[in-house]
């Protein structure tokens, strides 16, 4: 039997679980994420080998979603790496040079030298001018000691990117051994957004390394030697450590799709709504296809904005903490809530404070504290609260759902005794799911996670027509998945998008995502 | 006179994104233009229309292009000096003052850089009142005022000055040339008089985007949303809340032509409401009746934040809520009507005003 370990390392918990062959979770382990992130990933790894009772040598595949990027940005540690930034371009785009809308603190942390160089493309392919390798020459020759990593961007690159290649190139033989980003690899058309990536990226490959080696030494000490690395992606795919080393930027939020997928997993459900109850607040997000039903909004990382995507998610604002008050006959839901303090506030655990937890208490819901504390509520008062509840997660789920079609929904997290199985008469929900192993549903998402492939790409449809541009796309898609892992034979295309563009009515921009079960 | 500083650019910027009603770009990018144009060259002097003197030549400045080649090739920033050089010595007399074309979206933006960059005060009116998506679709043009002749520019150094014998043919030229020049271009066009522009213009435009963009920041301390106060302060129209549940996308005649739809939540519960866009939204039924069309704005909010969305950025699954803004009223004649009147795009129907559609709604 071969077994796989799945970690995600969230603000608050680090959690693993080990599944089977068949991606049966066999054992699941919690503990608080520490301040030194590797330290709770190897405490992690240990307690569910131990808890799972199997040899450590039977585990053959390791995946790890971690916070580590995220943080390193966020806190403008100095372990980002000094990096210069070579625009292409020139004439065009100098109205906005590069960094010019990042926190000044995390620019001067990362910031060693921009410099802009002649050429770049047009939306067609064509060359706005030659790259001018001898201004290039001379930028590389200026940064060379003064940086460890290189951000190379190029106007339009995504639709020809040869002088970004050409630049990489010039700069491995100028300065050999520096680390270096293009852009067109990491994101698609958006000048800006794509160079922040590019940016962050090449700052990020000393976090990356320190990640790798972390997580190799964490699974070697708990005795899995022979296991091959992945990191989560923040489009709840794998990434390989290679790959991982060489793109650290897309495990930026890997966590909320994991928790996402995770829960579709458990519950065996492709399509559904998931609900997250926590002790303040409510997450409500839906799964399509197995993944997360994305945000139109671009996500910012530390201040910086990218053109990242994360899962789209409502929160309102009801947890198993929320404070319920009677006011003259009215009932009053929250907002506020007694947070982690639930176990000292909370009636049934002796508190003075009346929660939503208490609520579900004194109606039968849930056995937790002591049911005795409660029994003075008066129970009509009572299931109204509980009604008033109801409309919220109601409102919440409408908000999300866009079919009339009933779903399923999920239900995870500590607040998640609040709702019922069956009588709650929630509309367009087709059955409540409770799926098990709930509290680690990240690292479960982590575990049964597949390799990916994307494109993004600018077709210009006087080469070839609309349907060649997409069967190219889509095999290009299924080729880079295989390349981060995914077994040939299991590959499938999941989304498809194809946008005409304005003005260029012989041009289309079609995005494809493919993924496969890893080899 | 009021300086245009970082936080005005700000503002602006939230509030010509919802006078965009859909299109216009997002005017992020124009947005940075101008804060890194008045970091260089200091803030940008805003006077109002009746400042100017009746002899001075004002001319309107825009980019003119596909916004996905926008947001990747950047403008170089001096693209206007060379075209308004030519168009000044050609026109025999230099140029006063610079203005929005439209106040909607990344054109709202790219005249303040302009007038940081020349050194030149920008005048609060502009031509639209909103964002539209051809050179002819100006108040300008209802007061006989020619677009040509015109400059464009591109980031290069190839600048053409261009003359027409109609608005239309301008409008026609203008496109060619400029995905010639890499499907992006700036353009100053419309050259008027301080007198011509005191009849034709859209005036205290900047300062009400500038409002709205406040309101909207305002309310994002208070995690409130501000689509009441905003229709408080605009004389707008809140018709409907709703979830988008389709996008339809598909190309004609060079324009991002689609439909999106949207099935109520909240109070809109049971109803839904359908939104033809063309660039810019045009057309607004709720359970298949006509609630609002162009020129009226049609502008789709975030349901919690109130930011615009542009019909770019409409995706499956967003929750947004429709505002309504009565246009101004020289779109409101026969002849306004002509030019972006709903018949203009396309869709058989006569244009009645939202302050008429609304109360027959409210029956």
């Amino acid at each position: 039997m071969r077994y796989r370990i799945g970690i995600d390392v969230g603000g608050t918990n680090t959690d693993a679980v080990i599944v089977d062959e068949s991606l049966q979770v066999i054992a699941t382990a919690k503990t608080p994420t520490t301040p030194d992130v590797m330290e709770g990933i190897r405490k992690a790894i240990r307690l569910v080998c131990h808890q799972s009772r199997i040899s450590p040598e039977q585990i053959t595949t390791a995946m790890l979603g971690t916070t580590h990027c995220t943080n390193a940005i966020v806190e403008r540690s100095g372990r980002l790496l000094k990096t210069g930034v070579i625009r292409i371009g020139k004439p065009a785009a100098m109205s906005i040079p590069p960094l010019t809308d990042w926190a000044q603190d995390l620019a001067d942390t990362i910031n060693g030298g921009v410099y802009t160089v002649t050429g770049g493309h047009e939306y067609d392919g064509r060359e706005i001018f030659p790259l001018n390798e001898d201004e290039l020459r001379a930028a590389l020759n200026e940064l060379r000691g003064k940086v460890q990593a290189l951000a190379i961007v190029s106007v339009f690159s995504p639709v020809n990117p040869a002088h970004e290649k050409r630049a990489a190139q010039i700069a491995a033989e100028l300065m050999p051994g520096i680390r270096v980003t293009m852009s067109h690899e990491l994101a698609s058309i958006g000048l800006l957004e794509r160079e922040n990536a590019a940016i962050l990226n090449a700052a990020l490959y000393g976090v990356a390394e320190s990640i790798a080696r972390g997580f190799q030494e964490a699974l070697l000490q708990a005795g899995v030697k022979r296991a091959d690395m992945y990191l989560c992606q923040n489009d709840g795919t794998l990434m390989s450590l290679d790959y991982a080393l060489r793109y650290p930027i897309l495990t930026i939020a890997c966590g909320p799709t994991n928790s996402i997928r995770g829960a579709s997993y458990l519950s065996g459900s492709e399509n559904a709504i998931v609900l997250d109850i926590g002790g303040t607040t409510s997450d409500i997000g839906v799964v399509r296809q197995g993944f997360p039903r994305e945000s139109s909004a671009a996500v910012n990382i530390g201040g910086v904005r990218t053109g990242f995507r994360m899962p789209d998610i409502v929160s309102i604002g009801l947890g198993g903490g929320t404070i319920i008050r009677t006011e003259g006959g009215q009932i009053r839901i929250g907002p506020d809530s007694v947070g982690y303090r639930l176990r000292e506030k909370a009636l049934v655990f002796g508190g003075d404070t009346l929660t939503a937890t208490d609520i579900a208490v004194r109606l039968g819901l849930a056995d937790i504290g002591d049911p005795a504390k409660v029994e003075h509520v008066d129970l009509a008062c009572a299931r109204r609260a509980h009604e008033i509840m109801m409309d919220m997660i109601q409102e919440g789920i409408d908000r999300m759902k866009l079919s009339k079609d009933p779903l399923p929904l999920i239900v995870v997290g500590g607040g998640s005794v609040l709702i019922r199985d069956q009588e709650d008469g929630l509309e367009g929900v087709s059955e409540v799911v409770r799926p098990p192993h709930f509290p680690v549903v990240n690292a479960v998402g982590a575990a049964v996670a597949q390799a990916s492939g994307q494109v993004d790409e600018i077709y210009s449809l006087q080469i070839m027509d609309r349907d060649q541009a997409v069967e190219q796309a889509k095999s290009l898609a299924i080729k880079r998945a295989v390349l981060a892992g995914a077994d040939p034979a299991s590959t499938g295309i999941v989304e498809v998008d194809v946008i005409p563009l304005a003005y260029l009515g012989n041009a289309i921009r079609v995005r494809v995502k493919a993924t496969g079960s890893l080899a | 006179m009021i300086m245009l500083d970082e936080q005005a650019i700000e503002d602006i910027a939230i509030g010509a994104a919802l006078l965009g009603s859909g299109g216009g770009g997002d005017p992020y990018v124009g947005k940075l233009m101008a804060l890194a144009s008045i970091r260089e060259c200091g803030p940008v002097p805003l006077i109002r229309a009746e400042e100017v003197p009746d002899e001075a030549l004002v001319v309107p400045s825009a980019m003119m292009g596909a916004p996905l080649v926008l947001i990747e090739k950047l403008p170089n920033g001096q693209e206007f000096e060379r075209a308004f050089r030519a168009l000044g010595k050609y026109m025999g007399q230099e140029v006063y003052a610079t203005m929005p074309l439209e106040a909607g979206g990344i054109n709202s933006m790219v005249p303040i850089a302009v007038a940081a960059r020349l050194g030149l005060p920008l005048i609060d009116s502009d031509g639209m009142g909103r964002a539209f998506p051809e050179l002819q679709m100006v108040t300008f043009h209802l007061h006989g005022i020619s677009a040509a002749p015109m400059a464009m520019a591109d980031e290069k150094g190839n600048h053409v000055l261009m003359d027409a014998i109609s608005n239309h043919w301008a409008e026609n030229i203008a496109r060619s040339v400029t995905v010639t020049m890499g499907a992006g271009a700036m353009i100053g066009l419309y050259a008027m008089t301080g007198a011509q522009l005191k009849q034709a213009g859209i005036h205290g435009i900047m300062s009400f985007s500038r409002k709205i963009g406040e309101i909207i920041r305002e309310s994002r301390k208070t995690e409130t949303s501000p689509t009441r106060k905003i229709a408080e302060f605009t004389g707008g129209y809140l018709l409907f809340q709703g979830k988008i549940t389709d996008v339809a996308r598909g190309m004609e005649g060079g324009f991002n032509r689609g439909v999106v739809r949207l099935e109520g939540i909240g109070n809109g519960k049971g109803s839904s409401l359908e939104v033809e866009f063309q660039n810019e939204n045009l057309l607004a039924r709720i359970d298949g009746e006509i609630a609002a069309s162009t020129p009226d704005l049609i502008c789709l909010l975030d349901l919690e934040t109130a930011e615009p969305f542009t019909t770019e950025s409409l995706r499956y699954g967003r929750r947004a809520e429709l505002l309504v803004l009565p246009c101004h009223e020289m779109w409101r004649t026969e002849q306004g009507l002509k030019v972006v009147g709903p018949r203009y795009f396309g869709y058989d129907c006569d244009y009645v005003p939202i302050e008429e559609l609304a109360k027959r709604r409210g029956r």
